[in-house]
């Protein structure tokens, strides 16, 4: 699994508010672009190992995860940077992307996904003057995080069912005979997935809207 | 005003009449011109009812009737006197559901956050949610696992945690279709006794007759018809004489 989902421990960083959070990791991104040097960068990695290890207390298999999971992306970025400017300029803007993704898995392993939806249902806020709602946004989040493993289990067991009848345990071919079955399954999961939301009440929140109702 | 769900509430407490437990009227379902179920009139009071038939005959179309995910394309269907086609949210709220797949009813990443989630649809305040949240999973041996993703729960558990998720919201009966065909011995098994020890009204679809066993009424399907209505032992044996004629 490539998500870094919540490491409960308990410390400072994970008490913080998500909003804070979020927003550090908004600054980061910027200052990271808008002040490309290799100092800034190689500060801002020690600054996003010293909070996600040494304050946060995350295991290091969380973020050398994310790292792991990136390595042909970054590796090809090195190489076509390095290609066409130079080595320096591939390491530094390898060093950059990594520290973000880094910085990014430390806000998610230290925030419930239920706070960070709430950021983004209070910055959706606006949804509701035109009749919107917020907390479907939300919804729709939290679900994509829920459902991305077990989209990647189906899709494995759907390989190793054609794998055990002779067919192509991987490469393209195994990647071409996986898609028609999954999107079968998937079309079926979400008629599913809609009615368990139906039947827990998805449609009890009433529409709230602004001013007079 | 629609800021408050208080109106609409009171009104449905206000006519709703729990000794009527779920009255089906007539009732017979067609998808498009199939017809899957037909001419069934009953009135489930009992505290424990199953429902058994072959493939097909119906079951699944039958228990989706009784919270409203179904509206039945003739008759009525009453959950304590409330009809599920003009109140279905009412109904909604007295009558949990619980389905065959769990990862299907899991709609949160994390475990606490996933039993909560009716909760937060019915309006219910933070404090109140965490604590009622809490208390569930304790009961359900699923406290420890609180924070942990829910996809990395056993199929057991996760069964248990999508009826966490129902029974949080304290719904009078609770609907099960098929809830252990995916389990293993040990897990169906477990799923029974929390099935079992339930306070609420239960109706269960089934292909595992021994989770039948101390119910007072089982319903036979078959067809789209109910063939047999009567305790556990003479309706298990009715349907079994039934497949072996097949
Ligand atoms: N949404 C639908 N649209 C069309 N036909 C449907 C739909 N749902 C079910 N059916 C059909 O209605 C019939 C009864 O289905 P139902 O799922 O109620 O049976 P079941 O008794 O639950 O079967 P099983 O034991 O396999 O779960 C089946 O022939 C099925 O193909
Ligand atoms: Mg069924």
């Amino acid at each position: 699994m490539t998500l870094a989902l919540y490491v409960p421990v308990g410390s400072p960083v994970h008490r913080l508010p998500a909003g804070v959070k979020l927003l550090c990791l908004a600054v980061l991104a910027v200052l990271l672009f808008a002040r490309p040097t290799p100092t800034v960068a190689g500060a801002a990695l020690v600054g996003t190992l010293v909070v996600g290890l040494g304050v946060a207390r995350l295991p290091v298999a969380v973020l050398a995860r994310q790292a792991w999971a990136l390595r042909w992306f970054l590796l090809v970025l090195f190489v076509v940077h390095a290609l066409t400017t130079d080595v320096a300029t591939g390491a530094h803007t390898v060093l950059r992307l990594l520290t973000l993704v880094l910085a990014a898995a430390v806000v998610t392993a230290t925030t419930r996904v239920s706070e960070m939806v709430r950021v983004v249902e209070r910055l959706c806020a606006p949804l509701r003057l035109v009749g919107g709602r917020p907390e479907r946004v939300g919804l729709l989040i939290a679900m994509a995080l829920r459902f991305i493993p077990v989209l990647i289990e189906r899709a494995d067991r759907i390989r190793a069912a054609q794998a055990a009848r002779g067919g192509p345990p991987r490469g393209v071919r195994a990647l071409r005979t996986t898609v028609a079955p999954l999107l079968v399954q998937l079309l079926q999961m979400a008629h599913d997935v809609s009615e368990a939301l139906d039947a827990r009440g998805a449609d009890d929140t009433p529409v709230r809207r602004p001013g007079r109702a | 005003m629609r800021f408050r769900r208080s109106s609409a509430a009171t009104a449905d407490t206000d006519v709703a009449e729990p000794g009527r437990g779920i009255e089906l009227r007539r009732v017979g379902h067609r998808y498009g011109d199939r017809v899957v179920l037909e001419g069934i009139d009953l009135q489930l009071t009992e505290p424990r009812v199953g429902v058994v038939g072959a493939n097909g005959s119906g079951k699944s179309t039958f228990a989706r009737l009784l919270n409203g995910l179904v509206v039945p394309t003739e008759g009525q269907v009453l959950v304590d006197g409330l009809d599920t086609r003009t109140q279905v949210r009412a109904v909604r709220r007295r009558v949990g559901f619980v389905f065959q797949d769990p990862d299907a009813q899991i709609v949160h990443p994390t475990v606490a956050e996933d039993v909560a989630y009716g909760l937060e649809n019915q309006g219910v305040p933070p404090d109140e949610r965490a604590a009622r949240v809490a208390e569930v999973l304790e009961r359900y041996g699923l406290a420890g696992h609180a924070d942990h993703p829910a996809h990395l729960l056993s199929g057991g558990q996760k069964q248990l945690l999508a009826i966490a998720g129902v029974l949080v919201m304290q719904p009078a009966r609770i609907v099960f279709d098929e809830p252990t065909t995916l389990l293993d011995l040990v897990n169906a098994r477990r799923v029974a006794e929390v099935i079992a020890g339930l306070e609420q009204q239960v109706v269960v679809v089934t292909h595992q007759l021994d989770l039948l066993d101390g119910f007072d009424r089982v319903l036979v399907v078959d067809g789209g018809r109910v063939v047999e209505d009567a305790p556990p032992g003479p309706a298990v044996a009715a349907y079994r004489a039934l497949m072996e004629r097949r």
